[in-house]
């Protein structure tokens, strides 16, 4: 359902001679999910998570290697650090547009955006504009339009941030929902053990690379980040 | 040999040449009947004007395979073609002014083949702010190349925009249909001068390049 | 057809829905119109010249001024909470993308030329009733080119520093063309002289629009892509 192959990638300076002052983004990863997994990818600031999701999602192209996605961009759903939202149009014309551009049909897409709303318990602002939302509020806007076409994938980069406790834990109770049920989630995340009890299947990257990635087995936060600091120092340092 | 010197080399080489040139157009060639002596900046004035043109279109030429090939190479050459064809175009700018004021009577005319070097000119500062506006060297290259090939595809348009405007240059005597009417020796001095200026492209080009590569050498051990 | 072309429609709507929520770019597209005439008005000797000789002029510089401010806010407005990221990440093609914006912004400097045009015989005086239909055919021709090259510019400008200027700086010599050309046919349509003698002229914005439409239209991919 998602596969990538060999992916490498980096930023900086020219393709050709030489390329020593490039900054290595992605260094020969290779994983195929399938629908029902969830991948927490965890690595520190740099490590190449997010340049990771990008391919995934068809932004960037790779340098070398190959990045499928059954069903193609229609099929993606991304949430990132930016909610992709235009201030001055209301939460409902956000939806209905993003709606019309991954090819809802125009009949459904009213009724698309309103159970979205409702499910993110965000109906009744419907018609408020974007930029007057508070902070919790227009990310789960952001999230209702990562989710109105119903995508199969579900690209998280770094989705708790600038979340408050309680908007964290009904991100992840919503998130427990959307996993699973046929849906394939990566999250990325530099925090350590978080949405860990989510993921069926858990990687650590750091400077590009994949130096673990292994099925989560029944590892909880704590012993996760416990692997995490014992792998990525073995690596050196 | 590095490769800047070996630029300068070619400079010193296509400056010396043209020094001679310049002896054979003031001690070796007549002396034209209705303009007098200050035809002889014609040998400067034509041989800059066709090179500052055809520089353009090797900035719109490495720019369309830049966008295939990504090759870094293609991006140095079109930075350096764009400086070479700048000067090119200010020699044109300086020398034609020279030539109008004792011939038309005034320094500056709205004259078809004067204007579009000025656009030429133009262009090429608008390709070069560009350039320097944008840090990403992958970046700067993808836009400078979108940027590239739109100028080389304006050309045709600045000179039939002009030509229809007016024109007050004299008609092309070289390259016209009928046999050039430019007596033989002037015509063989104009040649000898477009290979001196061939050779001071690729001799600026190679230098201009050379220091690309200096720069992103120093670059690469900054970061490093 | 009609899908991609849908999809540019789809994008086109939302810039004209945004435009028309917060009105900043528009109002001061038309006040800026609306001064760069009247200055024109004073900046000329009215004993010396004639209006008729430089309305030509006057008009076409203030189009082309207010559409260079039109063009840069077409991406622009897609920097917020980087709605372009979200675009690029979408279904939508790279072509239908630039189709959207280039029909946003012709409708955007359509509006300013549509304010501007009875500002100007308002203010010059200037007999357009005989000429309207051929004169507005004219503006037509020559606005989709330059708003072709400027919306593809202004795609490439969005990330530098100075992107305004810098837009006006390279947007220039592109304009140039399309400009002597309108002025030249306006100038031969006021003066009461027929269409035919323009030909070579409206054969030149003709190519012009052809070519850097579709210049554009191949070469947006290369702006948006990484």
């Amino acid at each position: 359902m998602l596969s990538a192959e060999g992916l490498r990638h980096a930023f900086g300076g020219g393709r050709g001679e030489g390329g020593g002052g490039r900054i290595v983004a992605l260094d020969d990863v290779t994983f195929t999910l399938e629908a029902g997994q969830t991948l927490a990818i965890f690595g520190p600031n740099g490590a190449g998570k997010t340049t990771l999701l990008k391919v995934l999602a068809g932004l960037i192209r790779p340098d070398a290697g190959r990045a499928t996605v059954a069903g193609g961009r229609g099929a993606i759903g991304w949430i990132g650090h930016q909610s992709h939202l235009y201030g001055h149009l209301t939460v409902r014309e956000n939806l209905l547009f993003w709606a019309a551009l991954y090819n809802v049909p125009a009949a459904t897409r009213a009724q698309r955006a309103a159970d979205v709303m409702q499910r993110l318990g965000i109906a009744e602002h419907a018609e408020r504009a974007v930029w007057a939302l508070s902070r919790g509020l227009a990310q789960r806007a952001a999230i209702a339009k990562a989710l109105i076409h119903e995508p199969r994938v579900l690209l998280l980069d770094e989705p708790f941030t600038g979340l408050d406790l309680a908007a964290a834990a009904e991100f992840r109770t919503l998130l427990a929902q959307l996993r699973g049920a046929g849906r394939v989630v990566v999250l990325a995340t530099h925090n350590v053990g978080e949405g860990v009890e989510l993921a069926t299947d858990v990687a650590f990257q750091r400077r590009g690379r994949f130096v673990q990635f292994a099925p989560r087995g029944g590892r909880g936060p704590a012993q996760i980040a416990d692997e995490y600091r014992r792998a990525l120092g073995e690596a050196g340092g | 040999m590095s490769l800047a010197r070996k630029g300068r080399l070619i400079t010193l080489i296509g400056l010396g040449l043209l020094a001679l040139v310049y002896v054979r157009a003031l001690a070796f060639t007549p002396v034209e009947r209705l303009q007098g002596p200050a035809q002889k900046i014609y040998y400067l004035h034509v041989p800059a004007a066709i090179w500052a043109e055809m520089a353009m279109f090797l900035v719109g030429l490495a720019g369309i395979f830049y966008l295939f090939l990504k090759d870094p190479r293609l991006d140095r050459f079109a930075e350096a073609s764009a400086e070479a064809g700048t000067v090119f175009a200010s020699i044109v700018l300086t020398t034609g002014p020279i030539w109008g004021k004792p011939i038309w009577g005034t320094w500056w005319t709205w004259d078809a083949r004067l204007t579009s070097t000025l656009f030429l000119f133009f262009l090429y500062i608008g390709y070069l702010l560009l350039r320097g506006a944008i840090d990403d060297a992958s970046l700067r290259a993808r836009y400078a190349a979108v940027l590239g090939i739109c100028g080389m595809c304006l050309v045709p348009f600045i000179h039939l925009s002009v030509y229809l405007f007016r024109t007050l240059h004299p008609q092309p005597i070289v390259l016209k249909p009928s046999a050039p009417s430019l007596p033989g020796s002037m015509l063989v001095t104009l040649l000898v001068s477009f290979g001196v200026f061939t050779l001071l492209y690729v001799g600026f080009v190679m230098q201009r390049y050379a220091l690309a590569l200096e720069r992103e050498e120093q670059e690469r051990s900054a970061h490093a | 057809m009609g899908d991609w072309l849908r999809q540019a429609w789809t994008v086109a709507r939302k810039d004209l829905l945004l435009e028309f929520r917060t009105r900043t770019a528009i109002v001061s597209a038309v006040v800026f119109t609306a001064l760069v005439l009247t200055v024109f008005n004073f900046g000329r000797d009215p004993t010396a010249v004639a209006t008729i000789d430089l309305a030509p002029t006057i008009l076409w510089v203030t189009f082309t001024f207010a559409a260079m401010l039109a063009m840069n806010r077409a991406f622009q407005l897609e920097l917020e909470n980087d709605a372009l990221e979200g675009l690029l990440a979408s279904p939508l093609s790279r072509t239908s993308l630039y189709w959207g914006k280039l029909l946003a912004n012709l409708v955007f400097v359509a509006v300013v030329e549509v304010v501007g045009l009875p500002l100007f015989v308002l203010f010059f005086d200037v007999p357009v009733a005989p000429v309207l239909l051929p004169l507005i055919a004219v503006i037509a021709l020559a606005t989709v080119g330059f708003v072709a090259v400027g919306t593809l510019f202004s795609a490439l400008v969005i990330r530098t520093r100075f992107a305004e200027l810098l837009l006006v700086v390279i947007l220039l010599p592109f304009l140039l063309p399309p400009l002597i050309g309108a002025v030249q046919v306006t100038a031969r349509l006021l003066g009461g002289r027929p269409l035919s003698e323009s030909a070579g002229w409206l054969r030149l914005l003709a190519a012009y629009d052809i070519a850097f439409v579709t210049l554009a239209t191949l070469l947006f991919p290369f702006t948006v892509d990484e």
